[in-house]
């Protein structure tokens, strides 16, 4: 096999790509790229993994412009003409070469109130949630986000209107509002309200598109958005 | 301006959305009959002209657009032009009252 030609990006914001010629491999990854650049290349070239199996969402970038985990992006799917160009996500920080600053990320999963505000105690008897109500699979259909950042920088609003909260922090609302142990439903509602919130959406469907574990985050905006007309209309908001 | 308001104003514009989906077909389809029929300008007025029935739903169509246009402008104004801000919503309310007046000011002129 001919050997592939990789256009990495290097530098921070500003910077430029630069070319390497990585040999060909049988099942080889995205990553197994990067690494190799890393390793036998160049030694200064910055990237984050840990897991290396879909699991952790740390090695998300853009490949051939498209946001995707790269520890499960086979070359052979998204190579062109035996040509990669590989950069840091959009909308977010670059700190250099394919790392990028997720602290906005993150955050905004704290602004729209992404953590489980139960009323249980430890001594009290756990609570059953039985797994085949409405809302249990609900919460399954998007529970299983792995943070990876790949739909935050695929999203059209979120390179538009940068207070947006994007579609990772606002499926995990939406997973929270379908729990029906959360006690904190209303107050996460009016944080995921208005223009920084669900109804900023377009449903242009990109993060749901480009999702590595098939969530929709679409879907769950959507119902954040009913949920916002249900609390709206009986004077709740 | 609070978040209430903003979920408010999508609401208003997802509801004035339904209304308008109606009105655009009953106007359309009423353009191209009138229009087909060889109707003049004269006949158009002698049916418009002390209609209550035409004068409520135009009255209803430009109602529903000066609600729905200039919410969606804010969203165009804040995305594409990065205008955010009271000055903003000053400036789109007045194009609401603009659209509301000019409307509501032609309804009139084919009722009277």
């Amino acid at each position: 096999m001919n050997p592939l030609r990789v256009r990495i990006w290097r530098g921070a914001e500003a910077g430029s790509f630069s070319e390497y010629e990585v040999p060909r491999e049988e099942s080889q990854t995205v990553l197994d790229v990067v690494t190799y650049v890393q390793r036998k290349l160049d030694s200064s070239l910055a990237y984050r993994f840990a897991c290396r199996v879909g699991m952790c969402g740390s090695c998300a970038m853009t490949v051939n412009g498209v946001s995707r985990w790269t520890c499960r992006t086979h070359v052979a799917k998204v190579a062109e003409d035996g040509r990669l160009e590989i950069g840091p996500l959009h909308n977010l920080p670059v700190i250099r070469d394919l790392v990028t600053d997720m602290r906005e990320f993150f955050d905004k999963w704290a602004r729209a109130k992404g953590q489980f505000s139960g009323t249980r105690t430890r001594h009290e008897e756990f609570e059953r949630v039985a797994p085949e109500s409405e809302e249990r699979k609900k919460v399954d259909a998007g529970i299983e986000c792995i943070g990876c950042g790949v739909c935050y920088s695929a999203c059209d609003v979120v390179s538009w209107n940068p207070e947006y909260l994007g579609p990772a922090a606002l499926n995990r609302a939406w997973t929270l509002d379908q729990d029906a142990r959360d006690a904190g439903k209303l107050d996460r509602l009016r944080a995921v309200s208005g223009d920084a919130g669900c109804h900023s959406c377009h449903t242009h469907m990109s993060c749901t598109e480009r999702c590595p574990k098939q969530i929709s985050p679409t879907a769950g905006i959507a119902g954040l958005k009913r949920a916002v007309i249900k609390a709206a209309l009986k004077g709740e908001l | 301006m609070n978040v209430r308001t903003q979920a408010r104003l999508w609401i208003a514009q997802r509801a004035s959305a339904a209304v308008l989906a109606l009105c655009v077909v009953v106007h359309l389809v009423t353009i191209i009959y009138a229009v087909r029929g060889g109707l003049t300008g004269a006949e158009i007025l002698e049916r418009t002209r002390g209609n209550l029935g035409w004068l409520g739903f135009y009255t209803v169509f430009v109602l529903a657009v000066s609600i729905h246009a200039p919410i969606g402008l804010r969203a165009v104004m804040t995305e594409w032009f990065a205008w955010r801000g009271a000055s903003r919503d000053w400036a789109l309310l007045a194009f609401a009252l603009l659209l509301l007046v000019m409307g509501l000011r032609a309804v009139f002129a084919v009722f009277t």
